[in-house]
């Protein structure tokens, strides 16, 4: 479990971490930048995926088929994705191509083309990928409840809307790009197979002389209760539910993170059992974590065939209050034994490790370590996790279903 | 890295791929059995049977099995495809044994009345969730055409009506058909103690008696359609086709992966720089699928229903141009790149090395490293994948497109 995690900060404010795994062959490296969707202009729902989309056809000294024929003649899986708050890049390699991967992701930030002849194509790519969500209702919904609970700003899906994505220009790209990515606010976390000491000197020299402007405050973020239902002609009708709960970077945020663990982390899990196991009511059904900065949320999934999507909201909602009757000392102990686990085989993925320190670092400033985690984890009791749910007992609800008929709101839902 | 193998008297296999360096390991029962193993009466009894292997024992309730996997901190699932039925766990080293115990004594569940009126449920909860997602059937009616009346043509899942018919005596007789130690392998990957393994499950599974579990083998006899399928809350159209293409016992299946990535990777590929990167369409791929004694070779097609026939045209010009645009060496060295790379990417968990592991072991009864998966493919002259695409030409296929009209 001895775990090390390297902290280097570039003085143009761009923060460069590493955690060793000489284990591995690989290295996995995010690249985060502080460009979200909440950046975008309210006419151009969109923006942030298409520069991000248009940054990768052309950047630096490759052409965007360049960019893709070196990637994958060094090996490299990748990703990229724009979030409410940042646009990142995430690639993993074998450890001896390390540098001039990374040079591609800094060309593809700092130096992009954006070919005039190419914005059609990444237009006529993002509005196939917006359309494409009608025939997936479980993600839709999932889109919707994000849109209700958060609002115009922070709601915004990175897919964009059609009216954005039409009245998109070259010049609004580059200027995205120009206005928004910068290096103060900036994450470059990797995992792996290196060497630190080379790793700085490599991000100083791609990124020493990025200048920009400071990273700008936006308004807090809050939740928004309420419900909605869209008709869908399908078997199944999708449920879709949040409430308020601690955010990441609250002191109590692992006894929530427990809770949601109690209702969702193993097949032991009450909501596993309640809604699946017993009643079998449905294939899936779960909760999870998230935190849209200090705005925490649990958000719930389930999916079942119309005619019993009624009891299934009914039995999911009264599973997540039956918390209030206390919390078995057996369950607990399981809890612990999964997070203990997945601590040690943690260890086995750079990619994991390189996205997740990204992640605590934009919310927390720091990178939590493995014996930290434990020890948190360790001190949870079935007292102070039931303390804790009394204490920020579920509340503003936001519901949304899509499916062949609406269902009832339940009582607690309402509120 | 070392490989270990024994056979016990009962029949059963126990094979492992050793790791002392690795965090973990993980375990899985491979069983012989899946869909193509089912009467047509009986479709989806594989896959239901899965499911409730996880419904406890003589000597475990549903909920203790739920609870002991939990206690054990792993992370375990189980799949169902058409000539398997998998059950694995990841665990830490020091629960080696006790995850063999709950594992091998899974393997021999109560298959209780009650427990199979309420998986039943959420069997078609399954299948609902199937139907409403893209590409609606589409997958399940082109193996249907393609394959005719060969067993492979069956449905993993089943359908509504066979699962309504199922009943738990049929499901006891299978199990007892199937699952006897000679139809399954116990398989290891990572820090593994082996010798400590063998004498566990040597224990275990003591009383577990052979059966004539067999699998007959025989090609099939490819069949030519156009199926137009209407889905009426579509968005988009789909389309896909099957056509012949190596087994997972060809040698030939490096060649055909090695021309299916240059053609039709979702990122890189001839397909993609001409509808992906264009925005002419939402997803495009030409892929392999392999079975014991056959495969396929596939192409998908995901856009706007208004651009799929100019798209679908790209699409069969790109499959059939093997004279007119002929491999060259960057595409081959690209691929080759691409794939060796995403193989020592993906081993580095012992969970994913298990599957490669067993499934080399249960169907071609072979042993290989990454490395030397990683040589033939890199042995692959440019010549075999440029006959090899040549030879796509004039082959037999079935095309289902599925949209909101017909």
């Amino acid at each position: 479990m001895q775990q090390k995690v390297f902290e280097h900060r570039l003085p143009n404010g761009m923060v460069v971490l590493g955690e060793p795994m000489p284990w591995l062959e690989s290295v996995a490296f995010s690249l985060l930048l502080p460009a979200g969707t909440h950046n975008e202009p309210s006419k151009r729902l969109g923006l942030a995926g298409v520069t991000l989309e248009m940054c990768q056809r052309g950047a630096g000294p490759y052409s965007s088929r360049e960019i893709v024929e070196q990637l994958d003649f060094l090996g490299v899986e990748r990703s990229s994705s724009v979030t409410t708050f940042h646009t990142s890049l995430s690639m993993a390699a074998m450890a001896s191509v390390l540098e001039p991967t990374l040079e591609i992701a800094a060309a593809i930030f700092r130096q992009p083309h954006f070919p005039e002849d190419e914005l059609e194509e990444a237009r006529q790519s993002a509005l196939l990928e917006l359309a494409s969500i009608d025939d997936d209702p479980a993600q839709k919904c999932f889109k919707e409840l994000k849109k209700l609970r958060y609002g115009e700003l922070f709601g915004r899906s990175s897919l964009g809307d059609e009216n954005g994505l039409e009245e998109t220009t070259l010049l609004d790209c580059k200027n995205f790009q120009r206005d928004h990515y910068h290096p103060d606010g900036a994450i470059l976390s990797l995992a792996g197979n290196f060497n630190w000491e080379k790793f700085v000197a490599t991000a100083e020299q791609l990124f020493g002389d990025w200048k920009g402007n400071a990273l700008a405050k936006h308004p807090k973020v809050a939740s928004i209760p309420g419900n909605s239902h869209l008709g869908h002609d399908s078997q199944q009708t999708h449920i879709a539910l949040a409430y308020d709960a601690v955010s990441y970077d609250h002191p109590e945020y692992y006894q929530s993170r427990g809770l949601v663990g109690i209702l969702s982390d193993g097949m032991s899990s009450r909501l596993f059992a309640e809604v699946r196991e017993k009643r079998g009511l449905v294939y899936s059904v779960s909760a999870s974590s998230h935190s849209l900065d200090d705005c925490g949320s649990v958000l719930c999934y389930a999916g079942t065939t119309a005619p019993r999507a009624q009891e299934t909201l009914d039995v999911t909602v009264a599973t997540i209050r039956s918390l209030n009757q206390g919390i078995e000392p057996d369950e607990l102990k399981r809890l612990k034994s999964r997070v203990r686990t997945s601590l040690v085989m943690e260890q086995e993925s750079s990619s994991s490790r390189s996205s997740q320190m990204a992640y605590d670092w934009a919310y927390l400033g720091r990178v939590p370590t493995r014996q930290e985690l434990l020890k948190a984890i360790e001190a949870l009791t079935c007292e102070s996790l039931l303390e804790h749910y009394r204490k920020y007992p579920p509340r503003r609800w936001s519901l949304v279903t899509i499916g062949p008929e609406p269902l009832e709101f339940p009582d607690a839902v309402s509120q | 890295m070392q490989f270990r193998s024994e056979k016990l008297d009962n029949g059963l296999e126990v094979i492992a791929e050793i790791n002392p360096e690795a965090f973990s390991l993980s375990l899985g029962y491979f069983v012989k059995t899946g869909s193509r193993d089912e009467t047509p009466e009986m479709a989806g009894v594989s896959h239901f049977l899965e499911h409730m292997m996880f419904k406890g024992t003589a000597k475990r309730t549903a909920v203790d099995v739920n609870r002991e996997l939990d206690d054990l901190g792993s992370q375990s699932n189980a799949y169902t495809s058409e000539e398997q039925t998998v059950y694995y766990m990841s665990v830490l080293p020091e629960n080696q044994h006790a995850a063999l115990d709950l594992l091998s004594d899974m393997m021999r569940p109560a298959l209780r009345d009650e427990d199979f009126q309420t998986e039943r449920q959420v069997i078609l909860e399954e299948i609902a969730m199937y139907d409403d997602q893209p590409p609606y059937g589409a997958m399940e009616r082109a193996a249907e055409g393609y394959f005719g009346d060969h067993p492979l043509s069956r449905r993993v899942l089943g359908t509504k009506e066979t699962v309504a018919q199922l009943d738990p005596d049929s499901m006891r007789t299978y199990h007892q058909a199937r699952y006897a130690p000679n139809n399954l392998t116990l398989v290891a990957a990572g820090a593994v103690d082996f010798d400590q393994l063998l004498l566990s499950v040597d224990e275990l599974t003591r009383q577990w008696k052979p059966s004539t579990a067999g699998r007959s083998l025989n090609q099939p006899v490819p069949r030519s359609e156009d199926i137009e399928m209407v889905h009426p809350p579509a968005t988009q159209q789909y389309t896909l086709q099957y056509s012949p293409g190596p087994g997972y016992c060809d040698a030939n299946r490096y060649v055909s992966r090695i021309l299916a990535s240059i053609l039709g990777d979702d990122s890189g590929s001839r397909l993609f720089w001409e509808l992906v990167d264009t925005g002419l369409a939402e997803s495009a791929a030409i892929f392999t699928q392999e079975f014991e004694e056959c495969g396929l070779l596939c192409a998908f097609l995901a856009c706007a229903p208004e651009q799929h026939d100019e798209n679908w045209a790209i699409i069969q010009k790109i499959l059939t141009q093997g004279k007119q645009a002929p491999i060259t060496d960057r595409e081959l060295e690209l691929a080759k790149n691409k794939i060796c790379s995403g193989m020592i990417l993906g081993s580095e968990r012992p969970s994913n090395r298990l599957f490669s592991v067993g499934n080399a072991w249960t169907i071609r009864r072979k042993y290989e490293t990454i490395q030397s998966a990683s040589e033939h493919y890199r042995q692959v002259s440019i010549e075999a994948v440029q006959k090899e695409f040549e030879s796509l030409v004039d082959r037999t296929k079935v095309i289902v497109s599925v949209g909101p009209q017909g």
